[in-house]
């Protein structure tokens, strides 16, 4: 991974992309790798173009410059943000999952290896014996863990999650942490977006600032710094460091 | 008083009208299950207005009614899309521009050339006079093609109306899973509207898989209670039409009221828990 042009050894590569949804660019001509097995998380304050971001490497934004490569055959797969999940909907965790493998099926029902399948791969998150569960009645880790478990069931070579930790508490945050890690470690390339920097992004090998245009990107060390922090977020920011882990903090803020 | 009870049977028009609104109550539940789950409601009620604008002109200008009605509301479909797809009007103010006035000119052309005030108000509440072994055949068609579709995308379906982002970066043509549906959905509207009525096709629509979501958690358990549902009010509510003489549409829709109203006290809290995400698409 990196932040020019990777010889298209990449999964997914952003060359000199620029997105713009009708008024000034959004996203400012980004070059941005993603190659296998990788890690990157993607930071920067609202409206920075991180979401846009992700979604030109998932395909569902066209660039309005530059050209997104894409490996063929590369199979990609998505975990939205928990929180626009319609949690009314009637379906299990079962159905959820058996989605994955919808758009080369014929058949409304699943076969028994299908479901064995399923089974195995909600087994594999931790979520075995949950299939007939409606997905409202999950704690929050779980009801995560599902949209993940949809997800791993395509098989993917690239896995991109919309703000994983967003609205979910300390503990779901590191049972994703550590899931994430988990794939990453068995070969799995891994992209999101998150708000988290401390809880989440500085736990990552790699990090990219984005505010309209990439900022920086790089390892924790090498991006979470004063002058980077403030280029992106447009407000002075502290980086201390407790137990070998890098801390931002907001220097405006002073104790009560 | 036995015979009483069986003296419609032996009427053909009402034969046809008891299969029509039988068949109509289990499309619309099947159709409703996707209109209530995306949020379409709105949509269903803007197009059976508006395929009344064609439903007019049709009779004005001698053309087959389910041709001209049913390119009328393509027509309609399309332009609510256009105008909504500029971005400066939202798509619910589309429905509500475009349909209106589709069915204003249904109403000028009804008062203008058409004929006397019965046959509008037969047009807008449904009625069984005049339901021919051929909008039977219709309906059965609208039904046969609703099956269909849904048994062949049954999975791109349900993932594109749970998900639409993610089934679309999956590999699914969301695009035209939502072509499908709105066709399902003006077919089924323009085939049964003359039993229902323009303006309580929508309820239809709704309350019959309002009424399962209560009932289930499960899509697919939904997909059969539905209709299923759907079926028995059409069926009671075309025979109470006959004996308390009241238009077909109306009946059917109070006798789907009425069992909405059991079932909602009967699941209580987990009933209304599962509506609760079912927001009218205004």
């Amino acid at each position: 991974m990196s932040g020019s042009s990777s010889a298209r050894t990449a999964l997914v590569e952003l060359d000199g992309v620029s997105h713009s949804y009708g008024g000034p660019a959004v996203l400012h001509h980004v070059h941005v790798g993603i190659e296998p097995g990788s890690f990157l998380g993607i930071i920067g304050p609202s409206g920075s173009g991180k979401t846009t971001m992700l979604r030109l490497v998932l395909g569902s934004l066209q660039p309005t410059e530059g050209t997104v490569h894409r490996r063929p055959g590369v199979r990609v797969a998505y975990v939205p943000q928990i929180e626009t999940v319609n949690w009314n909907f009637p379906i299990t965790v079962g159905e959820v999952v058996l989605m994955a493998g919808a758009p080369s099926w014929r058949r409304p029902w699943s076969t028994a290896t299908e479901r064995r399948e399923v089974a195995v791969t909600l087994e594999q998150l931790g979520l075995g014996g949950l299939e007939n569960r409606h997905i409202r009645e999950l704690s929050g880790g779980q009801q995560q863990r599902v949209f993940l478990a949809r997800a791993l069931h395509r098989r993917p070579d690239l896995l991109v999650l919309d703000e994983p930790t967003s609205g979910v508490d300390v503990r779901t945050r590191h049972e994703v942490v550590h899931l994430l890690t988990d794939l990453h470690h068995d070969g799995m390339a891994v992209i999101l977006t998150t708000h988290d920097i401390n809880g989440l992004a500085a736990h990552l090998p790699r990090i990219a600032c984005v505010n309209r245009e990439l900022i920086a990107i790089g390892t924790p060390r090498e991006v979470l710094t004063p002058p980077v922090l403030e280029r992106t977020y447009g407000a002075p920011m502290e980086v201390l460091e407790h137990g070998g882990m890098l801390m931002v903090a907001d220097a405006r803020l002073e104790p009560a | 008083m036995i015979a009483g009870i069986f003296e419609p049977f032996g009427l053909a028009f009402f034969r046809n009208g008891l299969l029509v609104a039988t068949l109509a109550g289990a499309i619309c539940g099947l159709i409703g299950c996707y209109v209530v789950l995306r949020q379409l409601s709105y949509i269903g009620h803007g197009l059976s207005h508006s395929i009344f604008g064609g439903a007019a002109a049709s009779a004005v200008l001698s053309v087959n009614f389910y041709l001209g009605a049913g390119l009328w509301g393509l027509l309609s479909a399309l332009m609510i899309g256009r105008v909504a797809r500029r971005g400066k009007i939202g798509s619910d103010a589309a429905i509500g521009v475009i349909t209106t006035a589709s069915f204003a000119i249904g109403i000028a052309l009804s008062n203008r050339f058409g004929q006397a005030k019965k046959s509008i108000d037969a047009v807008l509440f449904g009625s069984i006079l005049g339901v021919s072994v051929g909008d039977v055949v219709a309906v059965a068609f609208a039904g046969l093609l609703a099956v269909a579709v849904i048994w062949t995308c049954y999975r791109k379906l349900l993932f594109a109306t749970f998900d639409a982002e993610v089934a679309e970066v999956s590999g699914i043509n969301v695009a035209r899973m939502e072509a499908l549906l709105m066709l399902m959905l003006a077919v089924t509207i323009l085939f049964t509207m003359k039993v229902m009525g323009v303006l309580l096709i929508s309820a239809l629509l709704v309350t019959p898989a309002v009424i399962a979501r209560m009932l289930t958690n499960s899509f697919a358990r939904m997909l059969w209670i539905a209709p299923s549902i759907g079926a028995v009010c059409g069926f009671t509510g075309m025979l109470l039409s006959y004996y308390i003489d009241v238009s077909s549409g109306a009946t059917i829709i109070l006798v789907a009221s009425t069992v909405f109203v059991v079932v909602y006290a009967i699941t209580g809290t987990r009933g209304r828990r599962n509506v609760a995400g079912l927001a009218h698409g205004h």
